[in-house]
């Protein structure tokens, strides 16, 4: 149908929301999230403030225990352990990608894209089974007589760090490698040419122009890492635990809902804290620009 | 332009790191195709055993029939929403833009164990769905930020004049969305699918915290029998869905090329 001039004269008229159909074409994908979503999500943080009425005791409990305080701390090393590993892991990686020829980066770049799209639980069991007590590296390391014993690596912090640094590496190295890749190169060489050495012209021109994609990684990493469950219950210990298995068992095993809501809260609160700073430092428009 | 030899410590490390993404993927076939009773390694002998006793379980099967339904379910909510939403994002001119972007990539961001509880709390408090469309529901809520993410860059490379052009000779908004967009955009379609398939497929907690007994998806059944089962079935399992999502990359690779190339 064509508009015609009166309904055109109409629509200029109107404000700006009713003139096109952009909030009607977002209404079914906010319902969704509101309804299923959000919603529930208050539902969960109302939960962490009543029994039966208003009370701050979930709080309280969670403050005044030192073991949960202990639980969170860990949380925290081990997502600050884990997007330093993935740093130290995917900078070089990503910046042999970046400067490789593009055949050749995108056959490798096949070794990082499977696993980003491969079940992290069928990651973290391959793990699981490299670092049993009976699992492949012992049974290498014993066989040629490297070690007397079996190392323990499962059900250690070691062990946890390994499987979330290797599931979280492609998270990083991608986000590195899209900023990367826009480095001009020339830069490099004009300040070698005028007389920095290689690895002066690396620190000081390619190193400060890839901080975006240090940032954007980092913060990715990080805020995964805090939240991350699969892993660290399948290859963690009850003693070091993560706060999103304490939050599992608080509902699977103690049914204690109130509890379980109140920390989720707090794992929340701090997520969305690192979420507005990634908004800030990094912005969310680029993640609907970039190519995947 | 943007090539430069690297040094050879880059190039040492970049090679292990390489290895280190590789390993865990590679160790689970020679493993899933023990034909031993118990893991080992190096493989007592090759056989096809676990992988037809996996395939010749009801359990598995039906775990597997289940999540198909599940994800196939998840993908087309996901989708059709995230059709409008990228057109609306991308096209639109809309205020607290920022906001929106925000509240969309919410899901993806939100650790998925407090998703998780969060909509079991909701779902056992209305019961309004059966477990299957309840994970349904949850996992197109967590495939959303993917979706429109790929829908919108995908949308981003469809020139709008075309659009234009269409409705100057005359066609409603509509029917230029169904004619010209929504064509231009159908490789982007397949690949936002695709991933958002896999995310569901792939899904662990919403499925565990809303699924029953009687309905455990292939990630539930993996989750449960993973601590105690010490016989290669699971090692299988991990070789045949690796090999689903290889498939899966590369059916999706293949539509992005031909959107690129469009």
């Amino acid at each position: 149908m064509m508009t015609s001039s009166l309904g055109t004269a109409a629509v200029v008229r109107s404000p700006r929301w009713k003139a096109n159909p952009s909030w009607l074409l977002l209404t079914p994908a906010l319902v969704l999230l509101g309804v299923f979503f959000i919603y529930p999500l208050c539902g969960m943080l109302l939960r962490s403030l009543v029994d039966p009425g208003l009370t701050w005791k979930h709080y309280a409990r969670f403050m005044s225990d030192p073991s949960y305080l202990h639980v969170l701390r860990g949380t925290f090393e081990i997502a600050a352990s884990v997007t330093a590993a993935t740093i130290v892991l995917g900078y070089p990686l990503a910046y042999f990608l970046s400067q490789a020829r593009p055949r050749l980066a995108g056959l490798m770049m096949i070794l990082v894209i499977v696993p980003y799209f491969t079940s992290v639980l069928v990651r973290t069991y391959a793990w699981m089974i490299l670092l049993g007590t009976e699992g492949v590296f012992n049974q290498l390391l014993l066989g040629s007589g490297l070690i007397g014993q079996p190392m323990k690596l499962m059900y250690t912090r070691t062990g946890v760090l390994i499987g979330m640094t290797y599931i979280l590496l492609p998270y990083m190295v991608l986000a590195l490698y899209s900023v990367m890749r826009g480095v001009d190169t020339n830069l490099l060489n004009a300040a070698e040419s005028l007389g920095a050495s290689r690895v002066r012209a690396f620190w000081r021109v390619f190193f400060p122009l890839s901080r975006p994609g240090l940032a954007a990684g980092g913060l990715l990493v990080f805020i995964l890492s805090l939240g991350f469950f699969v892993t660290p219950a399948l290859m963690g210990s009850e003693q070091d635990s993560m706060i999103s298995m304490l939050i599992d068992s608080q509902v699977e095993t103690y049914f204690d809902w109130g509890f379980a809501s109140a920390l989720a809260t707090i794992l929340l609160v701090c997520t969305l804290i690192l979420f507005a700073i990634y908004e800030r430092v990094v912005g969310l428009q680029r993640l609907f620009e970039a190519k995947p | 332009m943007n090539q430069r030899q690297v040094g050879w410590f880059v190039r040492v490390v970049a090679a292990l790191v390489l290895l280190f993404l590789a390993l865990p993927i590679l160790i689970i076939f020679p493993l899933a195709l023990n034909s031993s009773e118990y893991l080992r390694f190096p493989p007592q002998g090759i056989s096809l055993r676990w992988v037809s006793t996996v395939l010749g379980s009801e359990d598995w099967l039906a775990s597997a029939w289940l999540s198909l339904k599940v994800a196939t379910l998840a993908t087309l909510i996901a989708i059709a929403l995230s059709v409008l939403t990228a057109h609306a994002l991308v096209r639109g001119t809309i205020r607290f833009k920022q906001g929106v972007y925000a509240l969309i990539l919410l899901p993806m961001i939100v650790p998925h164990i407090i998703s998780a509880i969060a909509m079991f709390f909701f779902f056992s408090t209305v019961r309004i769905f059966g477990s299957v469309g309840a994970i349904s529901i949850g996992h197109a809520v967590l495939a959303l930020p993917i979706a429109v993410i790929i829908l919108s860059a995908t949308m981003q490379g469809v020139d709008q004049r075309l659009e234009d052009a269409a409705m100057s000779l005359g066609a409603s908004r509509q029917t230029a969305f169904r004619r010209i967009t929504l064509p231009l955009i159908a490789p982007g379609i397949a690949s936002a699918s695709i991933f958002a398939f896999l995310s569901s497929f792939d899904e662990l907690l919403v499925a565990v915290f809303m699924g029953s007994q009687g309905s455990q998806t292939l990630p539930v059944r993996i989750w449960s029998n993973v601590t105690f089962q010490l016989d290669p079935s699971i090692a299988a399992v991990s070789a045949l869905l690796v090999i689903v999502s290889v498939l899966a990359l590369v059916t999706a690779t293949f539509f992005t090329r031909r959107s690129r190339t469009a």
